[in-house]
């Protein structure tokens, strides 16, 4: 047997409270993607870490083609040929393409050889790229090839990537792995993190699966089923939201022409948006982060005021409305970002309930809060939505990511909502508790409320979405049936490569 | 009323001379921002620089050396900046407005038996010929060391910043500092270095006030030029030559309002008072008007961990 490019040997590391990996041991092969699969919390990105040199495991050795490997810093692991492209980008906004590669790379060339170099790999590649553009003006498919490039110019022996795919469209997705293919045949390992099955049943030679920080068993992606595959990554089998056939009622929401400038500088401008959706209906909203979704958001909860002709409810006028007022009518919204912004952080879950549940509930007369119809209505919430707490009284910041949303979609969605806007309502959430959230919504859409749900997740949309429509540079495509489409022309609404193209040496 | 009595080539020599407390503070101040941390404690630093710079030229006799002491003395007192907010990860606006008050209190006590000295002269470089040519020579080359040191502070500032890797990775731990930690530069460490540099230019710029624009001490003589500095900054959208010609602007105010109450000019003192904050912030505005922004990181308090 020949020796692996890189083994771990019974890795752990524990945090306060909680142990991240606990004698977890897999080997790479050379010129081999190994996918790492597992949950939010499960230990991946933990463990990546550790191989790139940001955390010092507690105990277990690491082998580099059968040498000792302990990197005390990134710089020491990038020396020996690991590179890393990050799932949170390590980007740098305000500089300039050229000027991020160069502060991954231990000593680059000057200036000008820098610029040609990455003229050269990026074509070579299929990826190309201005060395001179700003980073905080590129989309979200261009910033990682920025990140990718920046390992390649390295020559790297072992990529890691995580959740590569997340940001991409599906024609970007195939143009990656050619990419990564092709890496491949040149002999480099890739260390492939993702919970996106399909993905590494085409791409990956070999698979890991981490739970709860254990190694729970390993396979070979392209034999087993996506659904085993699932299955050994929650530990027990996966429900799939039920969807009853239903008829759709007349129009509840109804947005025209809506144009409004982002109020963030790198945001993005909504153009001539037009969308309605029906009582009873799921409007999925799909599309690469950054098009546009956070602004949409803004303007259906209130946030952003607009025309007020550009967004009707049941035919009045509501774009001047703020989102107290339209709370009043039955528009509710549920945004992306969990910790300040659906929830305020440092307040309990009772306050929390208050905030956005006291105009419809009646939660205060005359000024003055009502405490315990307040705690009543959080209790409830709990109870309903399996909300895993001590109790109401504890900070929205102590609740895991998967806990917390489930507590801030169950808040909106027991109001008994007209119209129900989500932005990312499983982001970051375990399999179960995103299947007992979809299937919430899809109940709250059988009684007769429009949803309007913006996701990036496609697999999700799919499912619960009766319609689908996609936003790209803030423009939104005409909205189809979701039953018969398929990933091609998603992938199409979304915008298409955005200018990648294939490998082509 | 007499314009006529102003002299326009001593107006710009001495506009030069008004403005560098204000260059150097604001210059080390740039750094400090770029690096992505808010030290609102100029105005302390610039004080212990003036006291300490004064002190050390009067005993020793010696203004190089009293410099010396002014830069040293800023450095030090900024430390206890570094001690709050890198090390004990305290808010940055509070911990700045502390150092501010600590240092004008602690300067006060310092300079107690310094009241009423005379400190020695610096005196001019005098390069034979040059510094002979009519309105150049007294603009541009009939000034004290100090004066230079400033513009090529600003100078090399602008030059590390743009053209070398520590000024890119400065640049690259202002913008995003989780980024930075994650490529393994050691952002505190960067942090501190730059924190420290801030200092040593507010005290130059509190000492050039004590040992050359006045010269002597008096309590609180920094009069607020550190908080100008720290405006200075933000309006010059974090470019070194726009921190100069804001100075210049600043300076140059300054000066000409002073000439004009001199001269008896019939407009309310207090208006000409206020005319170099207002113009310098007015101009500045507009030419803040383009995409520049401040470092992303700017103020917020970095940890490994997080």
């Amino acid at each position: 047997m020949t020796t692996p490019l890189l083994s771990l040997q019974g890795l752990t590391k524990a945090y306060p409270g909680v142990v991240a990996n606990d004698q977890v041991s897999f080997d790479i092969g050379e010129g081999e993607v190994h996918a790492l699969l597992g949950e939010n919390g499960a230990g991946k990105s933990t463990l990546v870490k550790m191989i790139y040199g940001l955390v010092k495991p507690d105990s277990g050795t690491m082998l580099l083609r059968g040498q000792a490997f302990a990197p005390p810093e990134p710089r020491a692991a990038r020396a020996d040929g690991i590179a890393m492209v990050f799932q949170h980008f390590s980007l740098f906004d305000a500089l300039n393409v050229a000027e991020n590669i160069a502060l991954g790379m231990e000593n680059p060339p000057p200036m000008g050889d820098l610029a040609s170099r990455i003229r050269e790999v990026s074509e070579t590649y299929g990826l190309p790229l201005d060395p001179f553009r700003i980073v905080g003006d590129l989309s979200a498919g261009e910033r990682q090839r920025v990140e990718i490039i920046r390992c390649l110019l390295q020559d790297p022996k072992l990529l890691i990537m995580d959740e590569p795919t997340s940001v991409l469209t599906p024609q970007e997705v195939d143009i990656l792995f050619e990419t990564l293919n092709k890496l491949r045949s040149e002999g480099t390992s890739i260390l492939y993190i993702s919970h996106k099955l399909e993905e590494i049943r085409t791409l990956c030679d070999h698979a890991t699966i981490l739970r709860l920080g254990q190694n729970v068993g390993e396979c070979i992606p392209a034999e087993t089923s996506a659904r085993d595959m699932a299955e050994m990554m929650v530990g027990s089998t996966l429900q799939t939201p039920e969807r009853s056939g239903r008829e759709f009622g007349e129009v509840a929401l109804d947005v025209s022409g809506l144009s409004v400038p982002s109020p963030s500088e790198f945001g993005t401008a909504l153009k001539n948006v037009h969308m309605t959706v029906r009582k009873g209906e799921v409007l999925g909203i799909g599309g690469v982060a950054g098009n546009g979704q956070d602004e949409l958001l803004g303007v259906l909860s209130g946030e952003i005021p607009t025309a007020a002709d550009a967004i009707k409810f049941n035919g009045q006028a509501i774009g001047k409305k703020g989102p107290t007022a339209r709370r009043k009518l039955g528009v509710l919204t549920a945004p992306e970002e969990r910790l300040g912004h659906a929830a305020a952080p440092d307040m309990s879950l009772t306050e929390n309930a208050l905030l956005t549940g006291s105009v419809r509930e009646g939660l205060e007369s005359n000024g003055f809060l009502k405490w315990n119809e307040t705690k009543g209505f959080a209790e409830k919430i709990i109870e309903e939505f399996d909300v895993r707490t001590p109790g109401p009284e504890n900070a929205a910041r102590s609740l895991s990511g998967g806990n917390l949303q489930k507590f801030v979609i169950g808040r909106e969605v027991l109001q008994n909502p007209d119209v129900l806007v989500v932005n990312q309502p499983t982001w970051g959430v375990d399999a179960a508790a995103a299947a007992s959230i979809r299937q919430a919504i899809l109940d709250l859409a059988a009684k007769g409320t429009a949803v309007v749900c913006i996701s990036q997740d496609l697999d999700e949309l799919m499912e619960i979405s009766d319609s689908f429509a996609a936003l790209n540079e803030g423009r939104l495509s005409a909205p189809r049936t979701t039953i018969g489409l398929t990933v091609d022309e998603i992938g199409l609404m979304m915008g298409g490569a955005h200018g990648m193209e294939v490998a082509h040496v | 009323m007499d314009l006529g009595e102003i002299n326009p080539v001593l107006l710009v020599a001495s506009l030069m001379v008004a403005a560098t407390p204000l260059l150097l503070a604001a210059i080390g101040e740039l750094v400090v921002e770029k690096a992505g941390v808010l030290n609102l404690g100029v105005e302390g630093m610039m004080i212990i620089g003036a006291i300490s710079g004064f002190a050390i030229s009067v005993e020793t006799g010696s203004p190089w050396l009293g410099f010396i002491a002014a830069a040293i003395g800023g450095a030090i007192l900024s430390l206890l900046f570094v001690l709050l907010t890198q090390v004990a990860l305290a808010n940055q606006v509070a911990s700045g407005l502390a150092l501010t008050l600590f240092g004008l209190g602690f300067s006060a006590l310092l300079g107690q038996s310094y009241v009423g000295v005379k400190p020695p002269s610096m005196g001019e470089i005098n390069i034979p010929f040059i510094s002979d040519i009519p309105v150049i020579g007294p603009i541009l080359f009939q000034h004290d060391p100090i004066l230079y040191l400033g513009i090529a502070l600003i100078a090399a500032v602008w030059a590390v910043l743009k053209y070398t890797r520590i000024g890119l990775i400065l640049r690259a731990v202002g913008e995003n500092h989780d980024a930075a930690h994650a490529l393994g530069y050691k952002v505190i460490k960067i942090r501190i270095m730059a924190i420290m540099f801030g200092g040593a230019c507010a005290g130059l710029g509190g000492a050039y006030i004590s040992l050359i624009r006045v010269p002597q001490w008096t309590e609180g003589m920094t009069a607020g030029v550190g908080w100008i500095a720290l405006a200075l900054v933000v309006f010059a959208s974090w470019k070194p030559w726009r921190v100069l010609l804001g100075a210049y602007l600043f300076g140059g105010i300054t000066v000409l309002q002073l000439n004009l109450q001199a001269a008896g000019v019939a407009i309310p003192v207090e208006y000409l008072a206020m005319s170099p904050y207002i113009i310098t912030i007015l101009v500045l505005v507009i030419l803040s008007a383009d995409k520049s922004s401040a470092p992303a990181s700017l103020g917020r308090i970095f940890h490994a961990s997080h």
